[in-house]
């Protein structure tokens, strides 16, 4: 009631919440972080158009990390079929289809979800193959590592001008089908150019699943980035690690986890939006004085 | 069509705010989109025309504020210019957004408390 007066009318209050409205899904992927972090996994969000290449790329990933002796395993999301688990499945990592139906994108919770079932912390690296849609997946984060986003030559060398949130996000693009460059009227010096107008850190990587070139530095940037993301290899076996856990293991493994708002794969200090939270090992001698 | 899901979020949150604070009724909600939060600001409307329909938002317009986005050096602060590569040109320093530019943000809810 009106306190002023006493005329009985009812009281409109303004409630201040300036409240991210994926508040809900943010902390549904910080949840899933911790877990990807505790186990050593080194989870990656792959997005990208449909028929970018995302699946093929995973196929050739499986060929090309052959000699590293990861394992891998992946979710596979669409809004109908199981093909490309199956796919993922043939190539030898261990796949679990997400349905979305007519979801364009997946959410944590829906990642949350497809965890419970599948053995995704038996894995080195975790690929969640995203709904093929350039637009929708690129404001959801799910907790992992980094973003990579495939891109294929044949798409047109402006679409990251045309889809800029996608590229933001990006903490690699992978350019896909590069094979078919001679084939085309394709000018790959546009697409980075384009790139570099929507992505301020631009990191990419020219790849062909079909012949492999590229991989190798693919693999390359996996391995970086598993570095930070597992001590040293070592699983903490059974501990449940959060963030900002010391894990003091007085062997040599001494490692210290720093769980910051930012990009993994550099030291970027920006402050908006996305809250990518990332573990970062850092081994003793870091902290050595 | 994301805008869906992301109004359902926002209304389910509207509705846990008021009914928290005991409100009979919510009269205005206050949403700030910015350029590059990848929400379509009349998608986002649309969503929330059809959305609101049976909830405690149904006679509460949506009061959109856009945010336009914008590029600056997070060191000599020299603003990037639309369109541009988004290294800064005098220290070569990777830009930074401003603040805002991908805002997708719940600010207020005018609601009715008896």
């Amino acid at each position: 009631m009106c306190t002023t007066c006493g005329c009985g009318d009812p009281e409109l209050v303004p409630v201040e919440l300036h409240e991210k409205i994926l508040a809900g899904n943010d902390r549904a992927a910080r949840h899933n972080r911790e877990h990807f972090v505790a186990s050593g996994v080194l989870a990656l969000n792959l997005m990208g158009s449909p028929g970018s290449g995302k699946t093929a790329l995973l196929e050739a990933t499986a060929r090309a990390a052959a000699s590293k002796g990861w394992k891998l395993g992946a979710v596979s999301a669409d809004l109908a079929t199981d093909n490309d688990a199956r796919r993922l499945e043939r190539a030898g990592i261990p796949s679990k289809a997400i349905t979305t139906g007519q979801a364009c994108h997946l959410d944590a919770e829906l990642v949350h979800r497809s965890l419970h079932d599948f053995p995704w912390q038996d894995t080195d690296v975790f690929f969640i193959e995203n709904v093929g849609n350039l637009v929708c997946p690129a404001i959801y984060d799910l907790g992992q590592a980094a973003n990579v986003v495939v891109l294929s030559v044949t798409e047109g060398e402006d679409k990251p001008l045309k889809y800029p949130v996608m590229f933001k996000a990006a903490d690699l693009v992978l350019v896909t089908k590069c094979d078919l460059v001679p084939h085309l009227d394709v000018d790959l010096t546009q697409i980075h150019d384009a790139i570099a107008r929507v992505m301020p850190r631009p990191r990419t990587i020219e790849v062909s699943a079909r012949t492999g070139e590229g991989l190798e530095a693919w693999v390359a940037w996996l391995e970086e980035l598993r570095a930070r993301v597992s001590p040293r290899g070592s699983r903490s076996s059974g501990a449940h690690a959060h963030e900002h856990a010391h894990d003091h293991d007085h062997g040599h493994a001494h490692a210290h986890e720093h769980s910051h708002d930012g990009d993994p794969a550099r030291s970027r200090e920006d402050s908006h939006g996305h809250e990518r939270a990332h573990a970062h090992l850092h081994g003793d001698r870091d902290h050595d004085r | 069509m994301h805008e869906y899901s992301l109004v359902e979020a926002l209304v389910r949150r509207v509705e846990a705010e008021a009914k928290g604070r005991g409100a009979v009724a919510v009269h205005e909600i206050s949403v700030r989109v910015g350029e590059l939060s990848g929400v379509d600001p009349e998608l986002f409307r649309t969503a929330y025309e059809t959305f609101r329909a049976g909830t405690i938002c149904e006679k509460a317009p949506l009061a959109l504020a856009h945010v336009a986005a914008s590029w600056s050096c997070p060191a000599c602060r020299k603003p990037i210019a639309r369109g541009a590569v988004l290294r800064c040109t005098a220290c070569g320093e990777p830009a930074r957004l401003d603040d805002g530019g991908d805002a997708l943000m719940l600010d207020r809810i005018e609601m009715e408390v008896p």
